[in-house]
Formats: C-alpha cells, sequence, structure tokens
C-alpha cells in the first residue's frame, strides 16, 4: 500500500547504555595506565616470596600469589602492556597490508583483482589461530613472531573492506569530475580515493584490536609468545593451570581480566561506529 | 501567527462563504481570509481546514513548515497546491491524511474532513476517504508482493468483497492493458508509467472520494506524464475530487479549477487557474510563471537576480550563427596542444604557451575550420547484443549551444559518456578540437582534458564529500597558476573567488562543505568549477532537473552568459523540451539510441518532421495562458 507506517515501530535494537559505553572507556583509560606507567599501580611482578606460595584472594594481595608467592595483581597490571603492544602492532601490521592489498585489488582489472581477493578468502579460511599457530611455527617463537602471525592473520578483514570501498570509490562522480582536470592516476588514488577508502578503517581496527589481543593471549597460552617469567596473560593462565584445582584466582583472574579489555575494546568500538558512520552493524 | 498572507483571488467574497466562524467554535476569521471561489458551496465540502499550523520540532530551532493556510475542497473540485521545495505543500497534503509524521505538531482553528471535526480514525479515512498517490511508484509499491496483491491489500482492509474482479475493474479503469497478467507481475517488471498506473488504481480501490496526489507525474518521461495527466484529468471528469500537489505549473495548468501559491508555508495566492495564470497579482506568482522556460522566453532572462557576469544584452544572436573566419591552420596537430596559462578568468589570453611560436594557446578552437569543438561521427555502443547508442553524428561549434533531447533510456546520456571519453565506442569516432578523441589511451587524452568539462545533474555526488567549495574549485584550476605565481596561495585563491563571483556567488562560501549547501548553489560551484580550466566545451547532463523552477532560471541564465561571454560551447542534455527550447541554438532528438531528427531548435520544435518528435511536442503540458 501506498501509505506509510504511522511512526517508527517503538521496538528497540539493543545497545550498549550510556553508562556501559562510559564504564569501557574507563577500564581501557585504566589498562592504557598500566601499559605505559605500570608502577603506578602495582609493584614488582617478578618478586617471589616463598612464604606466601599459592595464597587466596586479601586485602594485601587483591588477586591472591601464584605458585612462587608473586602477586597475580602485580603481573595482570605488567602484562597489560605486553598484551597491548602484541595488539597495537599486529593491528598496525594488518591494517597497513589490508590497505595496500585491499587497494591494489580494488583499482586493478580482473586478473590481479582475482588473485588478491582468491588469496584473502584462502587465509579467511583458516580459523585465525590456527593461521596464528602456523606461522608462528615458520617464524618460531616470541613476541616478534607473534606480532607478524596476528598482522598477517587479521589482515583479510581491512583488505576486503578496503577493496569494496575502493570500487565504490572509483565509481563516484567526483573521481570521474577530476579525470576532467587532466590529473594523473596517482593524484587521483592518493587526493580521493585513498583518503574517502579510509573512513571505516580507525573503528574497525579498535574492534579489531580486542580480537588481535585475544589471539595473542591465546598463542601465549600454547607457549609461541613471550617465554616465562614475563607476565604475559596467556603464560600466566598456561603457568596457572596446574594449579587450578588448589588456587583458582591464578587463572580465572587474569583469565576475567582479559575478556573485559576484549569486551570494552568491542563495546567502544561499536559505540564509535555508531557515532560516526551512523549505521547499525 | 495569525496572520495569514492569502491573497484573495476573488474581488468579492462570497457571502455565503463568510460565516466560517459561525458555529462559534473556531476562532473568527475575516472577510479577506476566505479563500473559496463563488458558486461551489451548493457542494458538500470534503475538506475544510482553517489556520493550520504544522512544525516539527529541532534541536536547533523548530520548523515551521505550514504557517496558517486555509484550505477547502469541495466535492467534485480539482484543487492544486503548487509551490517550490521546501514551501509546505507536501507536508499540507500529508496533513489531511494524518502522515505528517510522527514528530509533526499539528494546530488549526479548524480541521474538518467530510463534515466532521477530529479526531480521526486515519486508517479508515487512508484510502476509504482519501486516496494518496505519490511520486515515485517504484518505492511506493512493495517490491515483494504483485500489484494484484498489492491492491486487493486495500479492498481487504477496507472489508470490501469480489477482490478478483474488482482488481481487474481498477486496472482497467486506470487503462493497464492486459489487467490480468499485469496483476500478477511485480512492480520491478511494470514501466514508469504502468506503475504510476497501478499505484493510482491501489489509491482508487476503496472508492474515496478524494483523491490526493503528490507530484504524481515528476518522476516520468513527458510522453508517460501526459498520459497520466489525461487518467487523472478521466478521474476529474468523472466526478472524482483531486488535489494535486505540484512543483510544475505547466502539469496544474492542465488539470486544476483552483490553484493556491504557496511559499514558505503561507499561501501566497489562491484562485480559479485560468485567472491567477493569466493575471498574477503576487509578485512571487509572477516571478514563478516568467521562470517557466520555453519557447515564448528564448532569449530573454528567467530570473530576475542578475549573474555577476551578465554583460551581454539579452537577445543576442549565437556566435555560432557567424562563424568566425578563421585562419586555415593545420588541425593535426592534437599533442601540442598546451595547457591553458591564464589566470585570470576573464581576462583576454595572455599566451605563455605558444605553439609553433605563434598563435596563443587557449582558442584552439578559434583556428579550426568553422571552429568544430567536437565531432561524433557513427559513434556506436553496445554491450552484448543491446545497442544503447547507434549510430550518431554530432557536431558542436564554437559558442554553441546543442541540445539533445530524449527521454529515459534513449540513450543521451550514454553518448554524454561517449564524447567525455571514459566509455570507448563501440564503433565510430570522436575528434575533439579538431584531433582524435576516441582510440587514444588516458595518458594521451590527459594534456586536453582540460578543455573539456561535465557538469552533472546530481553536483552533490560530483564533488569529494570531505574537501570545501575553495580547494574544490581550486582543484580545477590549471597548476599553471601556481607556478606564474610567485605568492602562490594568493594567486589561487583570487582565482577561486573571481570564479564564485562570476556565478554569483559570494567568497563566504569558500570553506562550507557541499552538503551545507543549496541545491543551486551547489549547481553554481559545479559550474563555477567547470569553468576553471577554460574549457572550449562543457557537456550538461540534465543540469536543471534537480531545482526548483527560480533556481532553474537563474541556473539557466548564468549558462547563457557563460556562452555570451566565453563562446564556451555547450552540449546540454536534458529531457525536458521546454528548457532546450529557450536555451538551445540546434537540437538533435534521441530515440532509443538513434537520432531521430536534428535542425534548429525553432525548426524542428515548430515543424517536426519525425512522428516521434510530433508525439514528444505534442505531450508537454504547455502553459493553457497565453503570456
Amino acid at each position: 500500500m501506498a501509505l506509510a507506517l504511522d511512526r517508527p515501530l517503538s521496538v528497540r535494537l539493543r545497545r550498549p547504555s550510556g553508562a556501559g559505553v562510559f564504564a569501557a572507556a574507563g577500564f581501557l583509560a585504566l589498562a592504557l595506565v598500566a601499559a605505559v606507567l605500570p608502577g603506578l599501580l602495582a609493584g614488582d611482578p617478578l618478586a617471589a616470596d616463598p612464604l606466601h606460595v599459592l595464597e587466596g584472594p586479601s586485602a594485601a594481595h587483591w588477586f591472591g600469589t601464584d605458585q612462587l608467592g608473586r602477586d597475580v595483581l602485580d603481573r595482570v597490571v605488567h602484562g597489560a602492556r605486553h598484551s597491548l603492544l602484541i595488539g597495537v602492532v599486529a593491528t598496525l601490521i594488518a591494517v597497513t597490508a589490508g590497505l595496500l592489498l585491499g587497494l591494489l585489488a580494488g583499482l586493478t582489472h580482473k586478473y590481479a583483482d582475482e588473485a588478491l581477493s582468491r588469496s584473502f578468502d584462502a587465509l579467511s579460511a583458516f580459523p585465525l589461530l590456527l593461521l596464528a599457530l602456523l606461522f608462528v611455527a615458520v617464524a618460531g617463537p616470541g613476541t616478534v613472531g607473534l606480532v607478524v602471525a596476528i598482522g598477517i592473520a587479521t589482515m583479510p578483514h581491512y583488505a576486503r573492506v578496503v577493496r569494496s570501498q575502493t570500487f565504490v570509490v572509483r565509481q563516484a562522480h567526483y573521481v570521474t569530475q577530476a579525470v576532467a582536470f587532466g590529473h594523473s592516476r596517482t593524484r587521483l588514488v592518493l587526493r580521493h580515493v585513498l583518503p574517502n577508502v579510509l573512513g571505516p578503517i580507525p573503528v574497525l581496527a579498535v574492534i579489531g584490536l580486542g580480537e588481535a589481543i585475544l589471539a595473542a593471549a591465546g598463542l601465549s597460552f600454547l607457549g609461541m609468545g613471550p617465554q616465562p617469567p614475563s607476565p604475559e596473560w596467556g603464560a600466566m593462565l598456561s603457568e596457572g593451570r596446574g594449579y587450578l584445582s588448589v588456587a583458582w584466582w591464578t587463572t580465572v583472574l587474569p583469565g576475567v581480566v582479559v575478556t573485559l579489555l576484549v569486551i570494552s575494546l568491542t563495546v567502544v568500538g561499536r559505540h564509535l561506529q555508531r557515532r560516526f558512520e551512523g549505521r547499525h552493524p | 501567527m495569525t496572520d495569514s498572507r492569502v491573497h484573495p483571488r476573488t474581488p468579492t467574497p462570497d457571502p455565503q462563504a463568510l460565516p466560517a466562524s459561525l458555529n462559534g467554535k473556531h476562532v473568527p476569521l475575516t472577510a479577506a481570509d476566505e479563500t473559496r471561489d463563488a458558486g461551489p458551496d451548493a457542494r458538500t465540502l470534503l475538506v475544510s481546514v482553517r489556520e493550520l499550523h504544522v512544525t516539527f520540532p529541532h534541536r536547533r530551532g523548530d520548523v515551521h513548515a505550514v504557517r496558517g493556510i486555509n484550505l477547502d475542497i469541495h466535492q467534485g473540485e480539482c484543487v492544486a497546491i503548487v509551490g517550490e521545495s521546501g514551501s509546505g505543500k507536501s507536508v499540507t497534503a500529508r496533513t489531511l491524511v494524518g502522515l505528517a509524521g510522527s514528530n509533526a505538531q499539528v494546530r488549526s482553528s479548524r480541521f474538518e474532513i467530510d463534515g466532521r471535526p477530529g479526531p480521526f480514525d486515519w486508517r479508515t479515512l487512508r484510502g476509504g476517504f482519501a486516496g494518496l498517490v505519490l511520486q515515485d511508484a517504484l518505492v511506493s509499491l512493495d517490491p515483494l508482493r504483485t500489484i494484484g496483491a498489492e491492491i486487493a491489500e486495500v479492498l481487504r482492509v477496507h472489508r470490501i468483497g469480489g477482490r478478483e474482479q474488482r482488481v481487474r475493474a481498477l486496472l482497467e479503469s486506470v487503462h493497464v492493458p492486459d489487467p490480468d497478467r499485469r496483476a500478477r507481475q511485480h512492480p520491478h517488471q511494470l514501466s514508469g508509467g504502468l506503475r504510476q498506473r497501478a499505484l493510482i488504481a491501489s489509491a482508487l480501490a476503496a472508492g474515496p472520494p478524494l483523491l490526493i496526489a503528490d507530484e504524481p507525474t515528476t518522476a516520468l518521461d513527458v510522453t508517460v506524464q501526459s498520459q497520466i495527466l489525461d487518467l487523472l484529468a478521466e478521474r476529474h471528469a468523472a466526478g472524482e475530487t483531486l488535489l494535486l500537489i505540484s512543483h510544475d505549473l505547466a502539469v496544474v495548468s492542465r488539470l486544476a479549477d483552483r490553484v493556491l501559491v504557496m511559499r514558505n508555508g503561507h499561501i501566497v495566492e489562491s484562485g480559479p487557474t485560468a485567472t491567477l495564470l493569466s493575471a498574477p497579482t503576487h509578485s512571487y506568482t509572477q516571478q514563478l510563471l516568467a521562470a517557466v522556460p520555453s519557447a515564448a522566453s528564448r532569449g530573454r532572462r528567467l530570473s530576475h537576480q542578475p549573474t555577476a557576469s551578465s554583460t551581454t544584452a539579452p537577445n543576442q544572436p549565437a556566435p555560432s550563427t557567424t562563424p568566425n573566419p578563421v585562419p586555415p591552420q593545420s588541425s593535426t596537430t592534437p599533442n601540442s596542444t598546451p595547457r591553458s596559462s591564464t589566470a585570470q578568468t576573464r581576462a583576454p589570453q595572455s599566451s605563455t604557451g605558444v605553439r609553433a611560436g605563434q598563435a596563443p594557446s587557449t582558442s584552439d578552437s578559434d583556428q579550426l575550420p568553422s571552429g568544430v569543438v567536437i565531432e561524433a561521427t557513427g559513434l556506436r555502443k553496445g554491450y552484448g547484443a543491446h545497442i544503447v547508442v547507434d549510430d550518431v553524428n554530432l557536431t558542436v561549434r564554437r559558442g554553441e549551444i546543442v541540445g539533445l533531447v530524449g527521454e529515459s533510456g534513449s540513450g543521451k546520456t550514454t553518448v554524454a559518456q561517449l564524447l567525455f571519453g571514459l566509455t570507448p565506442p563501440t564503433s565510430g569516432s570522436v575528434a575533439f578540437e579538431g584531433a582524435p578523441w576516441t582510440g587514444l589511451t588516458e595518458r594521451r587524452r590527459r594534456p586536453r582534458r582540460r578543455r573539456l568539462q561535465l557538469i552533472s545533474q546530481d553536483p552533490l555526488s560530483a564533488f569529494d564529500p570531505r574537501w570545501t567549495v575553495g580547494r574544490i574549485i581550486a582543484e580545477a584550476l590549471p597548476a599553471s597558476i601556481v607556478d606564474q605565481d610567485t605568492r602562490r596561495r594568493r594567486g589561487r585563491s583570487d582565482a577561486v573567488q573571481t570564479l564564485l563571483e562570476r556565478v554569483g556567488l559570494g567568497a563566504d562560501l569558500l570553506d562550507r562543505y557541499p552538503r551545507q549547501l543549496s541545491g543551486g548553489q551547489r549547481q553554481r560551484v559545479a559550474i563555477a568549477r567547470a569553468l576553471a580550466p577554460r574549457p572550449s566545451l562543457i557537456i550538461c547532463d540534465e543540469p536543471v532537473s534537480a531545482l526548483d523552477v527560480s533556481v532553474q532560471a537563474q541556473v539557466l541564465d548564468l549558462l547563457a552568459d557563460i556562452r555570451d561571454t566565453d563562446g564556451t560551447a555547450l552540449l546540454f542534455i536534458s529531457h525536458d523540451l521546454g528548457v532546450i527550447h529557450h536555451l538551445a541554438d540546434r537540437v538533435l532528438v534521441m530515440r532509443d539510441g538513434v537520432v531521430v531528427e536534428q535542425g534548429p531548435v525553432d525548426d524542428v520544435f515548430h515543424n517536426p518532421q519525425h512522428e516521434y518528435t510530433r508525439a514528444l511536442i505534442d505531450a508537454v503540458p504547455a502553459l493553457e495562458v497565453s503570456r
């Protein structure tokens, strides 16, 4: 029928409330401080205390102590630097590579585009962890290998977005118009295509950061990341695993922190997405 | 808020129409507020509205869309509301069926529908009392349902039985051929005209006494528009009451008994159609009428507002009619064409780039035999077996405005793309300024690109959304402006400002973004940008189709000025014959990819040889009043 509805349906999609976004942003700020100035929030993560081994949470040790008597909270706070650094650098690698390859795929014709797109498909066919594991296996364990592995494994996501965005922008009238001013192809791409393709990337990167951090923790858990005694979250989970039945806090509390960080990043990322793009994913 | 700026057409208000206030419930109105014309009081009042205000609350100041209008619609009448975008005409119509919007605040001293005051059961009234026909049938019809189901739905809501027969009868009544088959089809399988008919059928389904048509023909081709207007006229003749909302005075003049002219939420003038159109009293109505481009307005300025560059007298003959006695010069030196090097847009070219050490560089077409700017020969474009453009030959000379007219799907935009050179033709060739243009690599075309500019229908999409007006225009300036000027930025921004002045815009727009501009301002910026590289030809693809008539008038005047002062040739593509007749020197009529007729515009329009041209011209709704 030609008539529109009286008013928009009053059923609203559930979205994070203002308070939730606020709390998430606060938690991220805390994590950032922990990563930059861990000494401000916690003591020495490596100070062992053989007299207080595997003690439960108390006023002195909020998160309890581990099998060597180290304060779990101190270790978690210091671990933020490892996790955030790995996550940020891996995401930067992924975004840069994704941008270049996506732009290349979007601007070239047929064969190059096909080849690139199919390789993105092949990469995303494997689960993130499995793929990263493969790269670490090739490059060897350690922080650098881990970062590169996660970067490559998350790249196709950005590359796909950039490629489809490039298709839209290069068809846009303003690019056609710019052709009429006799500008070179390189200039068109740098002045018009690239800046207009970039739009959704920062927000995607914030959400992707959580994914990268989770992958980093997972690989460290498997012993592919920073080696003990570094206070890396995944490594901590792995170390505490043997004591799970007697000292749950050595694994559960660091795990909760990782979960909260990833959720916070997602909540803030989605919020930014709504703010800047005005659409609901 | 209570001042209602109604200028009654009727010199003596009908005494019977006076006592709008007599039933006591309503705010008393003066005699001057009465808008009824004499006579129709014997007929039933379907709609009677007084002092209607519609406001949309908004964070940054409320939008007062309708500001105290009075409206009566009698049984059997055809009332038209005419106005430009933002005048409040559509809001008025939608308010009558309770569709002003969920956040609209509606106030009035009287709001009677079908002789009853509110509150109304809108669901029964919609379709039952008033059928609504909107502009774009493609979005107004559910794409997942057949049109038969669409119409049957209305019947079901209003509990009318015998649906199948009625659907068939309704489709027949709006002259849909082969109604049984069409009823089983989906909207996308129908042409624009058939869709609009189906929409009208669904609006008529429950037999409403009032039919509200909001821009019913605006999205349609002129021949289809003519058919739909015939259909509406037929319904009107059969006793249907019509409320017609339109921006197009010509459409209105063909149908309406009474016209109300709206502007900024007020009714500025109202009266019987013939009187109002032949002797408008309000200056806005006069402007509106004067702004309509047509054969009669040829050579005359349409707008009252002079543009900055209107230095030439009106009615100046086209430069093309007196071809320059040009020095015969080799026209086969395509690659040596240097870029335009002049900074100030209006100053005559001071040459720095010199070809063969003699001639000024910027006006190659001057030196070409007969000043041919672009010449297309045997142009053909096909996608697979589907031929979009077939054997088109086209020549544009220096300073000439050539109109290319045709309905949607006739291939006129494809011709523009082929001439612009981003789409290669399947066969045929284009020569630009005497040198080959098609068949070159883009790299070889690039040095000459600036000489050929493009203006599209939707300037908003033609601007990089992140750029300001200043930067958009500066991008189009030749690089040489910077090279020559030691104070680089100064020279550039001066040139941009000169261009803005030229199209009648102020420097205050420099830092604005395209989305912050009005439609007319955007199109002016697009023109300024097209002028920046000093082109010899501008291809204008429906440049005024999205504009209001008074803004369209200003833009058309501006384009005429540019041709007169610069000698820039224009290829003007439009579906609007009035616009073409007003502006163009020569015209080509296209249909299904073929040019069916071409020649000087007066010859073609006054003495059309091809039957399609004749049909096209007959279909144009003329203002049925001699001016």
